[in-house]
């Protein structure tokens, strides 16, 4: 087991260095300080070093420090994904504990599914009237279905047994919510929210690109602007790593959650 | 028969009563205290005159009595310490110091960019944070929202905005114009050969946003060339931004678009300027200075001290010998983010045009506040033309209801500048067959034109 991941890990960097390689290879030398075509690796690594070693910077507005815009970035996630998660958690609960009302709201559900969340944008702009806020519901919609769904489909399945003997104690509805309905559907909740981060965050750069200002999004954009390609890959690089980490923090809160029937 | 510039909207008015009352004020806007003395001086005159009746009476008294006496025998009848305070007292209290004032990120904003950096805001009293926006569509609803107190805006956007079209209704001012000319047509370096608009049947176009200068007067090239912009060509509302890219990865054929994004399309040997937006209408508006008018109502002297700000700013930028410097103040990330080389090209029209050429054209772009109600006339006559207005329009009503051309003029006297002394003027065009437009007669012009959609 211990020799297979080691090879794993080899292979990884093998290819990373191979993926490198072959990119600076084929980039073309910039003229008189114009980048010719694609930046290569090394441009962007100093650019990335110029960007990480001063994350703080605050020069004006329009332009502040990566680490600055993450955490814009992260704080309006954090905003939007977690009242998606109590709106989705509740409604999930109550349509995975009642088929009727499942059967109900379904067609509802699946039609506005698959809606992408930015396009409401205009019409939270119209009816919020605040940008911000407006990116943040973008972030609430992006979040709200896979979590609606796994939870109502994890309730749902929870064992009869659990329920009958819940009722043979005669619990009150909140321990019982509290005690078995949450802990047996447990695993197929946090799988939902899992989902719902990654889809939050690829979904916070797009509204933020849209509605300038700060954010990683915005920095995309506004290098975008002056065709900056190796900070537009920085950030790129940048956007995939918190990504990485948020969804890693969800894989261990999953491991806590599992059990064996 | 009355014309309509002697017929100033009631907004426009009042605010040129409210600039009269302070035009003694801005002179000296830099010097307090010549401020304080002129004014106290202003206040003793008038009431020496309502006392005395005529100055000549008042020199009569003081032969009489001696000027140390006089004084204080008007004090003793009329409190003028008080009255003095007073007359100060309405200069100036600005309703609101920090202000947001929004911007996209192209030259045209250049006076309202650079006021921040070289402190025309700060001068006049104010606090301003300019912030970057994404594109047209966004900076209206942050407007609209409140998001941002004022903001800059293409010159069709408050026409548009205040009529409901294209938005939902809401009335808006624009004070100032801010640059005059300073776009171009910009196409694809594959294109090279194309000599006219006949050539260009099937391109595809940009336009920053179907309430622009550009698309206006893109479609009028077209059009005046036997090219049914409609019809014969594709037009696309993209944000100037990612214009260079997609004329870049070959997505479009060219745009008519804000600079620095034509002299950038040179600068990464994408494209080539093929026309500059001057050689179509010379001294053509493009983007303006505006503002809610619920703002500048609740706000009269912070709109105040704004417009002052825009108008210097913009006056300043006008001066060829400032542009260097200009261009090195707003190129930062922080505002344009682009090469100052770029900027610099386009601020002092000194410029490659991607076809191997250098070419000296100083007034490339030009800063000039003064919003005539005959460009809003003419762009109407356009939104009229193409269909963007389906029903009647009472040009001249509208035109004075946004463009404060009499409240610009009054500011650009009370700094000290020249102001045209009508409101409205005939603008020439270099191209097309109706050459000259009467604002007086905006329904024969559209109707003149042989492709219309109205």
């Amino acid at each position: 087991m211990k020799g297979e991941r080691k090879k794993a890990f080899g292979s990884s960097i093998l290819l990373l260095t191979l993926f490198l390689s072959l990119w600076q290879l084929t980039t073309k030398p910039a003229v008189q300080g114009k980048s010719q075509g694609l930046p290569g690796p090394a441009a962007v690594a100093a650019r990335a070093w110029e960007m990480v070693s001063d994350p703080f910077y605050d020069r004006g507005p329009n332009d502040k420090g990566i680490g600055i815009q993450l955490t814009y970035s992260l704080g309006r996630l954090l905003l939007g994904y977690s009242a998606a998660a109590v709106v989705a958690i509740f409604l999930g609960v109550l349509l995975g504990l009642s088929p009727a009302l499942y059967r109900a709201l379904n067609p509802y559900i699946q039609i506005l599914k698959p809606i992408s969340p930015l396009a409401w944008m205009p019409l939270f702009l119209y009816t919020i009237k605040d940008s911000g806020w407006s990116a943040v519901m973008v972030i609430f919609m992006s979040s709200l279905w896979p979590i609606l769904a796994n939870t109502a489909f994890g309730v749902a399945g929870i064992k009869r047994d659990y329920l009958n003997v819940s009722a043979l104690l005669q619990l009150s509805w909140l321990r019982r919510l509290w005690k078995v309905v949450l802990p047996a559907a447990a695993p197929a909740i946090v799988a939902g929210l899992r989902i719902s981060i990654g889809s939050a965050w690829v979904a916070i750069v797009a509204a933020e690109m849209l509605i300038g200002g700060t954010g990683i999004g915005y920095f995309v954009w506004n290098e975008w602007n002056n065709l900056q390609l190796t900070s537009v890959i920085f950030a790129i690089l940048m956007t995939g790593l918190v990504g990485v980490v948020l969804d890693m923090g969800f894989g261990s809160l999953a491991k806590v959650v599992t059990y064996r029937e | 028969m009355p014309r309509c510039d002697d017929i100033a909207s009631s907004v426009d008015q009042s605010l040129v009563a409210t600039d009269k009352l302070k035009s003694s004020e801005s002179i000296l806007a830099t010097n307090s205290q010549s401020v304080e003395s002129l004014l106290e001086g202003a206040v003793e005159k008038a009431v020496n005159a309502a006392i005395f009746g005529s100055e000549l009476g008042r020199r009569e008294f003081l032969r009489l009595v001696g000027a140390g006496t006089a004084s204080a025998i008007v004090s003793s009848i009329f409190p003028l310490d008080p009255a003095k305070a007073l007359a100060q007292e309405k200069t100036r209290p600005i309703e609101k110091k920090e202000l947001k004032v929004g911007f996209i990120p192209i030259t045209c904003a250049t006076p309202i960019i650079m006021a921040e950096p070289m402190g025309f805001y700060k001068k006049h009293g104010l606090d301003v944070q300019v912030y970057k926006a994404s594109g047209w569509a966004m900076i209206r609803d942050m407007s609209i929202n409140s998001e941002t107190d004022a903001t800059h805006m293409l010159t069709p956007m408050p026409l548009a905005i205040s009529m409901g079209i294209g938005s939902q209704a809401v009335p808006y001012l624009m004070p100032a114009v801010e640059n005059i000319n300073g776009q171009a047509i910009t196409l694809h370096i594959k294109h090279k050969g194309v000599k006219e608009a006949k050539d260009m049947k099937g391109f595809k176009f940009c336009v920053p946003f179907d309430y622009s200068m550009h698309n206006f007067l893109l479609r009028y090239y077209l059009a005046e060339g036997g090219i049914d912009p409609d019809k014969d060509v594709q037009i696309r509302v993209v944000p100037p931004p990612e214009m260079v890219a997609n004329l870049k990865a070959g997505n479009v054929d060219g745009y008519l678009a804000p600079d620095p994004f034509n002299q950038r399309a040179v600068y990464e040997d994408a494209g080539f300027i093929f026309m500059l937006s001057k050689e179509i209408w010379p001294g053509h508006p493009c983007c303006a200075f505006a503002a809610r008018k619920e703002f500048a109502e609740k706000n009269p002297n912070t709109f105040q001290a704004l417009f002052k700000s825009i108008v210097e700013a913009t006056q300043y930028a006008h001066q060829a010998s400032n542009r260097k410097e200009i261009a090195a103040a707003i190129a930062p990330r922080n505002f344009l983010n682009q090469p100052v080389e770029v900027v610099e090209q386009v601020l002092t029209g000194v410029f490659p045009d991607g076809l191997g050429n250098n070419k000296n054209v100083p007034d490339r772009i030009d800063f000039d506040p003064f919003p005539y109600h005959s460009m809003a006339i003419w762009i109407l006559t356009q939104m009229k033309r193409w269909g963007y207005i389906k029903q009647d329009v009472n040009y001249k009503k509208i035109a004075q209801e946004v463009y404060l051309a009499a409240g610009c003029r009054e500011v650009m006297k009370s700094l000290g500048y020249k102001a045209p002394a009508q409101n409205s003027t005939k603008h020439q065009f270099t191209l097309g067959k109706n050459k000259l437009f009467d604002p007086d007669a905006p329904e024969n012009y559209v109707r003149a034109f042989a492709i219309r959609r109205s």
